[in-house]
């Protein structure tokens, strides 16, 4: 019993720590000035976290090494913008292609939800021929996809839906959906917090189900899973297609969050980037990829920004000018990679049961360390 | 081992976490919501910040690097204003974009938080376009330098520009390459996926082919190095001039290979064109190099020595300004952008951003690049263009034409 | 239109695709060294070729060109080097995934060094006399560089290959590359022959950058990147592991991509190389020149 608990997602200190999250960032967005970079990050985190743990998913989880997950991001990115810009937009946006193609925009929620199915059905297309390869072979087949996709949203016989290579705006974003409901941009980060955190919560529960545990045996030993009477093809289609689709959903949110989208801006580095914070956060836990995602972005966007323009904590160097930030950045990344290969959590998760037990056996350790991961995890 | 890393990483993030409170805190806290940047510095002045969101590394690093010139001489020649009667210091709070539209939000949102009072920038529409919802959020009003695509300001209350536009300069150069290059069919190349490109292409495209001409579209990939093939495609479809409004990095490799090609036909190219890499890049050769800009050197002689001497006494102006002392049509823009901001505080007598987008669209200011006014979609209004042809022996822009519509 | 004209038309594209053929070959086989012997993509590989790039930049500013490049392909050989020791050799008994995100990790500090570097401008190659120089051949007006590539890429390959054939590190790497634990038992020195595969990788890298930037005179920081992973997609094709094979696969892709630019389906001539791995990969995974897997479970 105990065991059993151990292996799973302790999904009451998950709840607890969403909870604790909600309440963090409600009060900073009361009390904190709303130009912050604070709430920026933490969207942008969000959107990074909800990707980098549907690329745990595969990557973690199933033992599946995909490099596809920018393209994905594309997809689901360019479903929801093209759905959802406004009709009185649409001339101004599609400029060179007469208005574009479609004219009625549906409802935000649910075009969402048709970002990730439309990323799940090219991730069930894709995955027909590529899942039969082996792990540098489909990582790098999975990179090509991408890359193709990416030409193709770029041609412009498709101008009409994709705008060509332009990008696309005027869509409803964070921003403007908290100016909608509470008069202000105020609580956008907590609305991007929300659908992150059921997005999470989906693939947690799909972790903990008969199919996650699947999933897990396959990533241990696939002989021994298919011996089990796993059906090997299926399960990993499976798990190909969910972490596409939350992939997805997660271009959609970075949709909502740039306000503007563009093909060029889905790379391999996206890829490159999201598998690093994921191998930061530990390979295989949910709330290390969380985790990761947040203290990411926030290094690389906002505390060490300093080092980009002369002065950071006080100190004045002429070493300190443009692109020293991602320097130092990038030496911390290939320290944690060589020398801390678990990551932040290893494949464990952030939990109260787990914490407890630790804090009896050693009680003399550090208490502010989990306060300030809790304070951060996640987001 | 685990437990040391926790450790560690804890306290990198609790070091951090100290660090950006202590870095940020007044810059977050006290605010530019009030709009009164109260920090002082050595000489005892009040502090006015002006943004300035321009990339400085990524495919438009070079450009947006002379451009920032522009505004830094222009700090230098006047680094106080007198705002409502009291003077300020002008501080250039400086942000890099990295060209790209996804760094380009919270770039923006850097210079928000950091309470400057107006924004300057940015070279290339598509990182303009990226962070104006920012700055519209943020309330701050923004001046665009050379963002030329008319999705820039269309539409925005709070996004200015004093150059002029795409439909304005596509037309201008297709009317110069149909009626004085004599060009009935022309080569587009552009780059995927780059508004300004694709923007300056397409209208070029309905104003050539207006005109009676054809067009053949090349596009190509961001990171391209090899238009071998493009020029022989040029060629091979008959094409009598080569239409590129790419931005710098591309050009230099268009220029070099075109003429190691021999293709021998007349480069047209934009007013990213308008850069020393070009003359560089074409001299001692026959390349045929014409461009639309906003301004030439020798427009105004003590502006032209003044910065001149600025740039060869900082060395590191010299290399952000790719090595010599040429001055780029940009760096004149910056420089006069920033005097169109000086002029809007002036004119707000605040520094809250919200004053000074009220009295922006009535500032007019005579500028190295002509006058500038704003029309009411928060464009500059202007009706010329100049028309520049590198010589290649000089390694020097030869003044060809003042252009209309 | 008679032939005459045709080949007129289309020399251009083939004169490219052969000469960056050329270059991604000098590329490839890097790649496909390092894989053979490791089991490990090297994303960084792409990275080291653009620091040569810029190395030859910095130091022909203050040297002759001549002696500028043989500095420039030691250095680059050290750095090839130096990135096994530091980033992939603490790693050799971990899992397989690890040494490839150590890689990509690598990549991206090289390429945000050169962006410190650089200060994010790009860089104009300097000219180097003689290959620099314009030629016409059948009337296609070209560098010199183009024509002397594949004759350069074509002797260094024969050379390597003997090199592989008949030394004793070169049978220690064929060994090491069938059974790298076995090898070991048998008294291989596992590090020097992985020192060796990057040694020569990197100075062929450094080789076909001399070449490429010759040919295309700006580099940026993420120059690399492109035809790193090009280069990784001829060793694919090629078979992997495949000397002949990555070099075969590289002057492939090189021509088809031109032809594709050509035919002016220009959005998808990068799109187009990674679909010809995605066919050759569901067809013939282990390449055109391959071996075949014998994978134990």
């Amino acid at each position: 019993m105990l065991n059993n608990k151990k292996k799973k997602v302790d999904l009451v200190s998950m709840l607890v720590i969403v909870a604790i999250l909600f309440a963090v960032n409600i009060l900073a967005e009361m009390f904190v000035p709303r130009t912050s970079l604070f709430f920026s990050v933490v969207k942008k985190s969000c959107v990074y976290a909800l990707v980098a743990v549907s690329m745990n998913l595969l990557n973690g989880f199933t033992g599946l090494f995909s490099l596809g997950q920018a393209g994905f991001m594309l997809i689901g990115a360019y479903a929801y913008a093209i759905l959802t810009i406004p009709a009185e937009m649409r001339d101004s946006v599609y400029q060179y292609f007469d208005g574009g193609l479609i004219n009625e925009p549906i409802f935000w929620p649910l075009a969402l939800i048709v970002a990730g199915l439309v990323a799940g059905v090219f991730a069930f297309l894709i995955g027909l021929p590529v899942l039969r390869l082996k792990s540098d072979y489909l990582a790098i087949a999975t990179l090509g996809f991408a890359e193709i996709i990416r030409a193709f949203v770029q041609w412009d016989k498709f101008g009409p839906l994709t705008n060509g290579s332009n990008l696309l705006r005027g869509y409803p974003t964070f921003d403007s959906l908290a100016s909608e409901w509470f008069g202000s941009p105020k609580f956008s980060s907590t609305i991007a917090l929300a659908i992150t955190a059921v997005c999470i919560l989906l693939i947690v529960l799909f972790i903990n189900s008969t199919y996650g545990r699947a999933l897990k045996a396959i990533r241990d030993d696939e002989i021994a899973a298919e011996a089990m009477g796993i059906n090997l093809a299926r399960h990993k289609q499976i798990s190909f297609i969910i972490s596409s689709f939350f992939a997805g959903v997660g271009g959609a949110l970075l949709a909502m969050h740039q306000s503007t989208i563009q093909a060029t801006a889905f790379e391999s580095a996206m890829t490159y980037e999201i598998l690093l914070i994921v191998v930061v956060g530990g390979i295989g836990s949910i709330s290390g990829s969380c985790i990761s995602s947040f203290l990411y972005i926030a290094a690389s966007e906002w505390w060490l920004r300093g080092l980009d323009s002369g002065s950071f904590l006080g100190i004045q160097s002429t070493l300190f000018r443009g692109g020293f930030r991602k320097v130092v950045f990038s030496v911390i990344i290939m320290i944690i990679v060589l020398f801390f290969r678990q990551g932040i959590m290893g494949d464990k998760e952030l939990s109260f049961t787990r914490i407890a037990e630790k804090i009896k056996r050693k009680s003399k350790k550090e208490p502010s360390k989990k306060e300030a991961e809790k304070e951060v995890a996640a987001k | 081992m685990k437990k040391l890393l926790a450790i560690l990483l804890s306290a990198l993030l609790v070091f951090s976490l100290v660090a950006c409170n202590g870095g940020s805190g007044e810059s977050t806290t006290a605010p530019a919501s009030s709009g009164e940047n109260q920090s002082s510095d050595s000489t005892g002045n009040d502090v006015v910040k002006i943004g300035v969101f321009e990339p400085q590394s990524g495919a438009n690093g070079a450009g947006g690097k002379q451009e920032i010139l522009g505004m830094q001489y222009a700090n230098h020649v006047q680094p106080t204003v007198e705002i409502g009667g009291k003077t300020y210091d002008v501080k250039l709070e400086i942000v890099d974009n990295e060209s790209s539209t996804d760094k380009a939000p919270t770039a923006a949102q850097t210079l928000v938080s950091a309470g400057v009072s107006v924004v300057l920038g940015s070279y290339g529409s598509s990182v303009a376009i990226a962070g104006s919802p920012v700055f519209k959020n943020g309330g701050i009003p923004a001046i665009g330098v050379t963002c030329t695509n008319p999705q820039v300001t269309e539409g925005n209350d709070h996004y200015f520009r004093i150059c002029f536009l795409d439909p304005f300069q596509g037309t201008v150069l297709a009317n110069y390459a149909f009626k004085e290059l004599g060009a009935k069919k022309a080569y587009i190349l552009a780059e995927l996926g780059n508004d300004y490109d694709q923007g300056l292409a397409n209208y070029f495209t309905k104003a050539f082919e207006k005109l009676g001409g054809s067009v053949v579209r090349g596009d190509f990939t961001k990171g391209t190095s090899d238009f071998t093939s493009y020029l022989a495609n040029a060629k091979n479809d008959n094409c009598e001039v080569i239409f590129s409004p790419t931005s710098i990095q591309y050009a230099q490799l268009i220029v070099e290979q075109s003429t190691s090609q021999g293709t021998g036909l007349p480069l047209l190219a934009s007013d990213t064109w308008d850069s020393n890499v070009i003359l560089n890049a074409a001299k001692g050769t026959d390349a045929k190099i014409y461009v639309t800009t906003f301004y030439q050197e020798g427009g105004n002689k003590e502006f032209d020595e003044g910065i001149k001497k600025w740039i060869n006494e900082d060395s590191t102006a010299k290399t952000n300004n790719g090595g010599d002392d040429t001055v780029a049509a940009v760096t004149a823009m910056g420089y006069d952008a920033y005097f169109v901001a000086l002029e809007a505080l002036k004119k707000a007598g605040s520094t809250a951003p919200a004053d000074v987008l009220k009295v922006l669209p009535s500032v007019t200011f005579d500028g190295v690049s002509g006058k500038i006014e704003f029309d009411e979609v928060g464009d500059a209004k202007r009706d010329t263009a100049f028309v520049k042809n590198a010589n290649t022996e000089t390694g020097a822009w030869d003044f060809v034409a003042k252009q209309g519509v | 239109m008679n032939f005459a004209e045709f080949f007129q038309r289309n020399l251009p594209y083939i004169l490219s695709g052969i000469s960056v053929g050329g270059q991604y070959a000098l590329i490839a086989i890097g790649y496909t060294m390092v894989y053979g012997i490791l089991r490990l993509i090297n994303f960084a590989h792409g990275d080291i070729f653009m620091v040569a790039g810029l190395l030859m930049v910095y130091i022909s500013a203050s040297l002759p060109v001549y002696v500028a490049m043989p500095i420039v392909i030691v250095a680059t050989v050290v750095l090839g080097v130096l990135v096994e020791r530091l980033a992939y050799k603490p790693l050799r008994s971990a899992p397989r995934m690890s040494v490839m995100i150590s890689a990509i990790g690598v990549s991206y500090l090289i390429q945000n060094l050169a962006l410190y570097v650089t200060g994010g401008l790009p860089q104009v190659y300097p000219k180097i006399p003689y290959i620099s120089d314009t030629v016409k051949i059948f009337g296609a007006v070209t560098k010199r560089v183009t024509v002397i590539t594949p004759i350069l890429t074509i002797v260094l390959i024969i050379v390597l290959v003997l090199l592989i054939k008949y030394t004793k590190v070169g049978i220690a790497m064929r060994a090491v590359s069938k059974d790298f634990e076995t090898s070991q038992l048998m008294g291989v020195k596992i590090n020097k022959v992985i020192s060796m595969t990057f040694v020569i990788g990197s100075f062929l890298a450094a080789i076909g950058s001399l070449l490429y930037f010759t040919n295309y005179t700006s580099v940026m920081p993420t120059s690399g990147a492109m035809p790193g992973l090009k280069a990784f997609v001829a060793a694919v094709f090629g078979g992997i592991g495949s000397i002949p094979g990555a070099v075969v696969g590289a002057f492939i892709i090189g021509i088809c991509e031109n032809i594709i630019k050509g035919l002016g389906l220009t959005t998808f001539s990068d799109a187009f190389t990674f679909a010809l791995l995605i066919v050759i990969l569901c067809v013939k995974p282990t390449g055109i020149f391959g071996e075949k897997n014998i994978d134990k479970v």
